[in-house]
């Protein structure tokens, strides 16, 4: 947090703020050609969606960007320094939760500060009070597999959280909840992303959640992945969750989408 | 057990019925209890039955046990079984351990040693004991190199396989978060692998319960494997069966142990279930 406060005054206009930038990112996979001369750049403090339809390389992106997956061509940066791997600035969140089974809700919430050498009290407090942030107060001490795949997604997304990164990269973090809930996760996160002012790339299926969460919409085409469309939804935050999912404007950017992805499945 | 006995009398002394209900509700371990005790009963009324003179009571056979605990004589055997036992499994354990995680890190140690333990574990070693005598004689070596090549391929080979089947996602996890290969290893592949390199250990170990009996039936007449035979030969069927009974419940015994310390100190989430 620091570090990006000191960074800021000059940075400000002339760069046009862009925390991450994806420049010509090319990827094989042996005779699967997964994405193609991807040119991307993400705002800092926003919400970037990446849209897609199935198997059009969201996952892959999303691995380069993390430095977990190796670009066969072209390069990522993030806050001007070329990616070459797994950083501290950045942190994800996995599709399929990645949580430790043999370890409580609390030693997984902190395992990104344990594997750093954070002391155990330290690590404890942070840990805390991200798990109360995610609405998991009292399931401190569960383990995995007492916990529904929607409280287990939020320990990831806690995870994430406790490591203070400025990027946090979601591949689909809400795909194992049911639509009741997926809304108030929705909520939730957008009240995070309020409070945390960080930077966040998020995966979805879903077109009215890319709408009612993003700042930006990146809309990819079929294999290879090419960028076909951006969309800035303009959506008044301020209102309250039902009277946005009434807009004409959010309805419209929902019905555009549609139009764009229309022509990819015929 | 005996500690939980005591509370629970203290408890609801009136009212034997219900706690006893209760007991076996917060302590399914009671269960094995009375799931031996039957084995006795029957095992006591089978003995009782005359259908061969060569299969004693339960009770004969806990008298005997006893007889030869007092004699001396089981100290004397186990105190020379135990030996080889002992030397070979926890060079197997510590070893097989070792060279299954090595051999599932590295291509290289899987290429060098997966086809040398994949024959070792499709060989009878049973076949193979007594030609340890030609080479080592029949001493403690060779006992406990009968413990080794029986308990040995299965614990590398689960411990390899154990570790190809980490969770991909689970490493990937802790490489986003900046973990050293080190932190990987001990933090992430070795909890995850551990329920099959477990496995593998019991298996191991009970492997290696057969090989220090073959080796004293087969090779040296010495320690248990003596005292069966032993009491074998002069027709003292209640204390060979006593001898027999001993070796298992020690082997059971060991077991159980092994998976308390599992479960108490690298899979805490099983504790409950
Ligand atoms: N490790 C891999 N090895 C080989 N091919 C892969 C690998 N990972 C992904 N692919 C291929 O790359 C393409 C893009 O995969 P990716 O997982 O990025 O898609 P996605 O957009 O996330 O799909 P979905 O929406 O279904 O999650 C797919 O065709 C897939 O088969
Ligand atoms: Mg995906």
């Amino acid at each position: 947090m620091s570090q990006a406060a000191l960074r800021q005054p000059p940075a400000t206009e002339a760069t046009n703020d862009a925390i991450v930038e994806v420049r010509g990112v090319s990827k094989i996979y042996g005779d699967v050609e997964a994405l193609r001369n991807i040119e991307l750049s993400f705002a800092r403090g926003k919400l970037t969606t990446l849209l897609g339809p199935s198997g059009c390389g969201k996952t892959t992106l999303l691995k380069i960007i993390a430095g977990l997956v190796p670009a066969t061509s072209g390069e990522i940066r993030v806050n001007d320094r070329v990616v070459t791997g797994p950083g501290p600035e950045r942190a994800f969140v996995f599709q399929d939760f990645a949580l430790m089974p043999w370890a409580t809700v609390m030693r997984n919430v902190g395992f990104g500060l344990e594997l750093r050498g954070v002391r155990e009290a330290e690590r404890k407090r942070v840990a805390q009070h991200y798990i109360d942030q995610v609405g998991l107060s009292g399931f401190e001490n569960k383990y995995p597999h007492e916990l529904s795949g929607g409280m287990k997604q939020r320990v990831g997304i806690a995870r994430a959280f406790a490591v203070d990164a400025d990027v946090l990269l979601m591949d689909e973090p809400f795909s194992a909840v049911d639509e009741q809930n997926r809304r108030k996760f929705q909520e939730d996160l957008l009240k995070l992303v309020e409070i945390e002012k960080k930077t966040f790339l998020f995966v979805t299926h879903s077109i009215e959640e890319a709408v009612y969460v993003s700042d930006r919409i990146v809309l990819l085409s079929p294999r290879p992945g090419r960028v076909s469309q951006i969309i800035d939804p303009k959506i008044d935050r301020t209102a309250t969750p039902d009277e946005i999912r009434r807009d004409p404007g959010y309805l419209d950017t929902v019905e555009n989408i549609w139009d764009g992805l229309r022509h990819y499945a015929e | 057990m005996a500690t939980f006995a005591q509370t629970g009398n203290r408890v609801r002394p009136a009212q034997a019925g219900w706690s006893l209900a209760q007991a076996f509700r917060a302590r399914p371990g009671l269960w094995s209890l009375l799931s031996f005790a039957l084995l006795c009963g029957v095992w006591e009324i089978a003995g009782l039955w005359p259908i061969s003179y060569a299969f004693p009571t339960f009770s004969e056979t806990l008298l005997a046990f006893w007889e030869m605990v007092f004699d001396g004589s089981m100290l004397q055997a186990y105190f020379i079984t135990l030996q080889p036992l002992v030397l070979g499994v926890l060079v197997s354990a510590l070893l097989g351990v070792a060279l299954g995680i090595v051999m599932g890190l590295s291509e290289k140690a899987e290429w060098l040693l997966a086809p040398v333990f994949i024959v070792l574990q499709a060989a009878p070693m049973a076949a193979l004991v007594p030609l340890v005598t030609f080479i080592y004689g029949i001493g403690l070596t060779a006992k406990t190199l009968a413990v080794i090549m029986l308990a040995l391929p299965v614990i590398v080979l689960n411990s390899y396989k154990a570790v190809r089947h980490v969770s991909p996602s689970l490493v990937a996890m802790c490489r986003s978060f900046q973990g050293t290969r080190m932190q990987r290893i001990f933090k992430i592949v070795i909890p995850d692998a551990s329920p099959v390199i477990f496995a593998g250990l019991r298996l191991g170990v009970a492997a290696g319960f057969i090989g220090v009996m073959l080796a004293e039936l087969l090779i040296t007449p010495t320690g248990v494997g003596d005292l069966i035979t032993y009491h074998r030969s002069i027709a003292n069927y209640a204390h060979m069966y006593a001898a027999v009974a001993s070796i298992i419940a020690l082997s059971m015994l060991t077991l159980v142990g092994l998976q308390r310390f599992e479960t108490r100190f690298l899979r805490p989430e099983k504790r409950g279930a």
